[in-house]
């Protein structure tokens, strides 16, 4: 069925149909590659941006005192920080990932709603010139932290409509990318591809985008809720008025627990791709992976209320959500023992994709165990708001997430460019931002756990020491990044030409390394068949 | 100097496990407190921290030997197997009996961290923009309790004041919460602005002060002693400057104060509640810049 309909549509095209000239390519296209190059370079940019506000910070916690900024301005910092890395940089990258590699690793021939694939990342433009806009209205950018905490959230100046807005914009614009993507995954496989023989990836992104469209409209209508709060009299979230503002955080973090998971399920996915093909042996306990993977997106429904453990839950409630968030330990630690499994007894070597993926396999482990620790409910009281916390969820996003996405871009960047890249810059990048992402971080559970509450512009001179060191590790940390740009820049321009496998063996684990490099502009006109 | 001394310091405590005594290690892990609640608290944590830290040494040791021994470069050969059913069951069971065997101390404790009946002693705390209020409910005495003025002053945008040559800078206020040693204390936390956050470390407790919620918590102090914690959930401009000092006196001295206070508020007329000291002239020019703001 799907096969005649591909082959069919394949009579449309001509081989040799390449892209429009000039700007019109990028504003108008329709082609999965170009879409996948645009949210790439985006969430690049936006990671630019976020990364300028977090050295903002640590330039600020650099030493006690006040040097730099006010700290209603720090606060704005904190939030936009969190709200351009999770909506801009983070999850672009994965849907960037997701639109280049999905049709080439399912051997469709480009995602099955191509005009509205276009549409969903020009939304996401929109919504963050809206909120980079928001920080230069009247009374300051929204400051009250990402989670836009109702009462305090409430406080913000003209700013407010305009971050609304943009979530509402970036919100809609995930829901069109993961509707593509579901319909892309069960129409477009070619002939034989079956669900348990789709890579790692595309199963984890099929999963995280179910995720997207459960949840993104659960935030949409918690800040739409805010915003009738504000303009319109109601009165949601209002003690006052018989609201609830503990309403609201059920509410986000409803959202918000999913979205943890939004972030880091496709960088399993990337990893499950990197490792097997670097130790030359198929992914251990394949089906395992895939059940792991849907278990962990069923838990991430159920222990939202971690997040809220000092709010004042019932006992049960309480006990409830501590057992819950220790049960999602079991899946999260089948991942991490398969991909160890995978590199027993394989024929390990150490390029650049490989590198990154074992340095999230270590590093993403710590972030487990921390979240692991916060799970005990009684303990939580301790970490909770603290620097602690802080660690925690940087050293699942940072060395967990983005890590995976950098290696994703050096596995697949020389099959986007048909170019090798610099290996040793590359590896330069490597090495630089594992060290300094440690440095940057680990210092931070120290600080939390001798006291130290985030989202603080200055601190007791007993936090003093381990703050200087974040921040050097910060400034160290944000300039090998420049690495990464000058590896992609000089890898777009040229470079040595690489075979259509790239890796040694890479072949055999997936249909992307069997077409030319660079992936010509129109691939799989004629559906593979798939043993 | 100093900073490069403790991290070399801090270096093997972590390694080895070193003992709370050690001066580096109070710096890196959760204090041990002075309540029965947060030796608990303590006691959970650093159970947790070593049950991790044993699988870390497992799963990351085979991990190192994998990356050591199976390597193309010494000429290594893949293995072909795809999955070892009985490794990946003693994998998914082993970690849900660590699970249960963690979860059972925890709940105990849980549910003594939600006991707050036999109380000696009540205190509401209320939160505001920046500052808390500490009201003895059964004992008509009240007062507000706001950043001391010497770390307010070196706080400010290019004071030109060194943090480290104030006392206590940011954990000092012009009036602490003060309790007696050795009995219960329920505390009622709400707030009446925004959310805020209650939390002293060494009682091993912090709840959010909501408006429209009252929530409780309670502690006993064991010794006698100055308590500092922070205001732990973002309640604006001014989040990080709304410290928590608590003050534990043995009964007697507690007696008296109390009475002190009562014999003050009675003099000066003044009602029961809302009657802190008077607002200086900084929090005033702060209210300011967040009305207009």
């Amino acid at each position: 069925m799907s096969a005649t309909h591909t082959q069919g549509h394949a009579h449309d095209h001509h081989d040799d149909h390449g892209p429009a000239k000039g700007l019109k390519r990028w504003l108008t296209t329709t082609n999965h590659k170009d879409i996948g190059t645009m949210y790439l370079v985006f969430s690049l940019l936006m990671f630019f941006v976020g990364g300028g506000m977090a050295l903002v910070i640590r330039a600020e916690l650099f030493v006690p005192g006040m040097q730099l900024v006010d700290p209603g301005f720090f606060n704005t910092m904190t939030t936009v920080h969190a709200l351009i890395m999770v909506f801009g940089a983070v999850m672009p990258a994965t849907v960037g990932l997701a639109n280049w590699m999905i049709p080439l690793q399912i051997g469709a021939p480009d995602m099955a709603l191509p005009r509205m694939n276009n549409f969903s990342f020009w939304l996401l433009v929109a919504a963050f010139s809206l909120l980079i806009l928001s920080l230069f209205m009247p009374g300051g950018g929204p400051a009250a932290g990402w989670t836009l905490y109702p009462p305090l959230v409430l406080q913000t100046g003209d700013a407010l409509p305009l971050a609304i807005f943009a979530i509402h914009l970036a919100g809609a614009s995930s829901i069109m990318g993961a509707i593509n993507i579901i319909v892309t995954i069960m129409n477009l496989r070619a002939p034989g591809m079956t669900l348990l023989k789709m890579p790692l990836f595309v199963w984890t992104w099929l999963i995280t985008a179910y995720l997207l469209i459960a949840v993104m409209p659960v935030f949409a209508g918690a800040v739409t809720m805010l915003l009738t709060d504000h303009f319109f009299g109601t009165t949601f979230f209002a003690a006052a008025g018989g609201g609830d503002p503990v309403l609201y955080q059920h509410i986000f973090w409803f959202f918000g627990h999913p979205e943890v998971y939004i972030m880091i399920l496709p960088a399993f996915g990337i990893v499950s791709e990197i490792i097997p093909t670097f130790s030359r042996k198929p992914l251990f306990g394949y089906d395992a992976m895939v059940y792991a993977t849907a278990s962990i997106a069923f838990l991430s429904f159920i222990v939202w209320a971690h997040h809220m453990f000092t709010v004042g839950m019932p006992l049960a409630g309480q006990m409830f959500f501590m057992l819950s968030t220790m049960l999602i330990a079991v899946p999260t630690g089948v991942k991490v023992f398969n991909w160890t499994a995978t590199m027993w007894r394989g024929s390990l070597s150490f390029e650049t994709p490989m590198l990154f993926a074992l340095a999230f396999l270590f590093l993403f482990t710590i972030g487990g165990f921390s979240g692991l620790m916060m799970a005990i409910a009684p303990v939580d009281f301790q970490y909770h708001d603290t620097y602690f916390i802080v660690a925690h969820f940087h050293y699942v996003l940072v060395p967990g997430a983005v890590f995976a996405i950098m290696a994703g871009v050096y596995y697949w960047l020389p099959k986007w460019t048909g170019h090798m890249y610099d290996t040793k810059l590359a590896n330069l990048h490597f090495w630089s931002s594992a060290i300094f992402v440690n440095v940057l971080f680990f210092p931070q559970h120290f600080l939390g756990l001798a006291g130290m509450p985030r989202r603080i512009p200055d601190y007791s001179t007993q936090f003093a020491d381990w703050n200087m060191v974040s921040s050097i590790g910060a400034f160290g940390f944000g300039l090998s990044q420049l690495l990464f740009v000058l590896v992609i820049w000089k890898c777009a321009r040229g470079g040595a030409k690489v075979s259509s496998e790239v890796w040694d063996g890479a072949r055999v684990h997936g249909l992307e390394w069997s077409v030319p490099s660079p992936a010509p502009y129109h691939t799989f006109d004629v559906a593979p068949v798939i043993k | 100097m100093k900073m490069v001394k403790r991290a070399l310091a801090a270096g093997p405590a972590l390694l080895l496990g070193a003992s709370p005594a050690m001066a580096a290690w109070s710096d890196l892990n959760l204090r041990v407190g002075v309540t029965e609640l947060s030796r608990e608290i303590y006691g959970l944590h650093m159970l947790i921290l070593w049950v991790c830290v044993a699988i870390a040494a497992a799963v990351f040791g085979v991990m190192i030997y994998s990356i050591a021994t199976f390597r193309k470069s010494k000429g290594a050969v893949p293995a072909t197997f795809e999955h070892n059913t009985k490794a990946e069951i003693v994998w998914t069971v082993i970690p849900v009996i660590i699970l249960v065997a963690m979860a059972v101390p925890a709940a105990r404790t849980l549910v003594k961290i939600e006991d707050t009946r036999g109380s000696e002693l009540t205190v509401k705390v209320t939160g505001y923009q920046w500052k808390w209020q500490y009201e003895y409910v059964d004992h008509g005495v009240s007062f507000f309790s706001t950043l001391a003025r010497t770390s307010d002053e070196a706080r400010q945008l290019d004071s030109g004041i060194e943090p480290r040559s104030v006392e206590n800078y940011l954990l000092e206020v012009d009036q602490p919460l003060v309790v007696p040693q050795g009995r219960k204390v329920r505390v009622l936390i709400t707030a009446n602005d925004v959310i805020h956050a209650w939390w002293v470390p060494d009682f091993g407790m912090k709840k959010d002060a909501i408006p429209g919620y009252i929530n409780e918590l309670w502690f006993n102090a064991e010794k006698p002693g100055t308590y500092r914690g922070q205001c732990a959930e973002l309640c604006g401009r001014d989040h990080g400057f709304m410290p928590v000092v608590v003050e534990v006196l043995p009964q007697a001295e507690f007696d008296t104060w109390l009475e002190q206070q009562k014999a003050t508020r009675q003099a000066a007329g003044a009602p029961p509640v809302r009657t802190a000291g008077a607002r200086t002239v900084e929090t005033a020019a702060t209210l300011r810049v967040a009305n207009a703001e």
